[in-house]
């Protein structure tokens, strides 16, 4: 499974948009600009969701008119963040891979949906119990704050894969060759 | 402003503290992009109301009113981490077009959200319909020209 991943990723960063992408000007740029914008709006609005579920903000406004309003503007965000961030890990494909920020920002995101899965099942199920209250139950306080601070280390996670402390090509301890999954090829300066 | 100036203030003890770590400049680069978020948030949640989408039920005085300490609190964040990100690589933004077009926006989204955005969110009477769209985009168009001038300084 694991090397089979990594020859995935290898195969990836031969293909030719692969190559484009990565040696383009202007294109990774102007892909990297849209994923940062996107993710501002993205994770701006889920945090003005998530500090109304903290009871810090908009008190007087229903939950539910918050959660009808306005994610499905976040849907539309996360959609480009995705696929921006998609594109970005397309042209980078072996070195991301092998990144330990990588490798944290995915289990963060992975924890991030299924905190917003549970609130979605549990809590929001019975919104209109609490709808009106200005500090929502302990439940909803708790996964409010649970996705603020897992998007702003989301955030911390991505801005780190362009930092080279953690790199395969670089002398690392026996830990993080573990994490980052090292092996004798992406010790090699590769993308 | 002369180059001189610019040298002086990456030479400032604060500038080659955080140049000379290797950790400093990423971290508080984190917390700048953190801080965009939350001002994003705010920026945005006010302008899509301005522009009658999002929260349409809510008078728009009372959103500005709600989401302004964190407006305030997140710029005052940006504010703090992006003057260290500068006293770092004064110099490099001396000679970079983004670093001057992001001043440029900075300024104008300042001055833009805080007298004639407030003005007209706050007032007694709620804007009139094109006023109120024209606000919330001339906003977004600041705010967004000061993101991306700032992604684009990495870029020279």
């Amino acid at each position: 499974m694991i090397s089979s991943l990594d020859s995935f990723v290898r195969w990836l960063a031969d293909t030719r948009w692969s190559i484009a992408l990565h040696e383009s000007r202007y294109m990774y740029l102007v892909v990297e600009s849209v994923h940062v914008l996107t993710l501002t709006g993205f994770v701006g609005l889920s945090a003005m969701l998530d500090l109304r579920l903290m009871g810090l903000t908009m008190r007087d406004v229903p939950v539910s008119q918050i959660t009808r309003r306005i994610v499905p503007w976040m849907a539309v965000g996360f959609v480009v963040m995705v696929a921006s961030g998609s594109l970005l890990f397309y042209a980078i494909p072996v070195r991301s891979y092998h990144s330990v920020w990588f490798r944290l920002k995915m289990a963060m995101m992975l924890f991030a949906g299924l905190n917003a899965w549970i609130f979605h099942e549990k809590e929001h199920r019975r919104v209109a119990e609490w709808d009106l209250e200005p500090v929502p139950p302990r439940a909803a306080r708790v996964a409010g704050a649970a996705s603020l601070i897992l998007w702003i280390l989301i955030i911390f996670s991505g801005r780190f894969i362009a930092y080279n402390w953690f790199d395969c090509d670089r002398p690392q301890s026996a830990t993080i060759k573990a994490l980052a999954g090292c092996t004798d090829a992406s010790a090699q300066n590769s993308p | 402003m002369p180059l001189s100036y610019f040298q002086w203030i990456e030479n400032s003890g604060i500038g080659q503290a955080i140049r000379s770590s290797n950790w400093m400049f990423p971290v508080i680069e984190a917390f700048h992009l953190a801080g965009l978020s939350l001002i994003g948030g705010a920026v945005l949640i006010l302008d899509m109301r301005l522009f009658d989408v999002g929260l349409r039920q809510m008078p728009v005085a009372r959103l500005a009113r709600a989401v302004q300490p964190f407006l305030n609190g997140s710029l005052g964040l940006m504010l703090t981490t992006g003057t260290l990100l500068f006293l770092s690589e004064a110099v490099k933004c001396y000679y970079s077009a983004a670093f001057w077009m992001k001043m440029v926006f900075l300024a104008l989204a300042i001055i833009f959200t805080y007298t004639v955005q407030q003005r007209v969110a706050l007032a007694d009477q709620a804007p009139g319909p094109l006023l109120s769209k024209l606000v919330g985009v001339v906003s977004i168009i600041l705010w967004a020209g000061v993101g991306i001038g700032g992604r684009w300084i990495a870029f020279q």
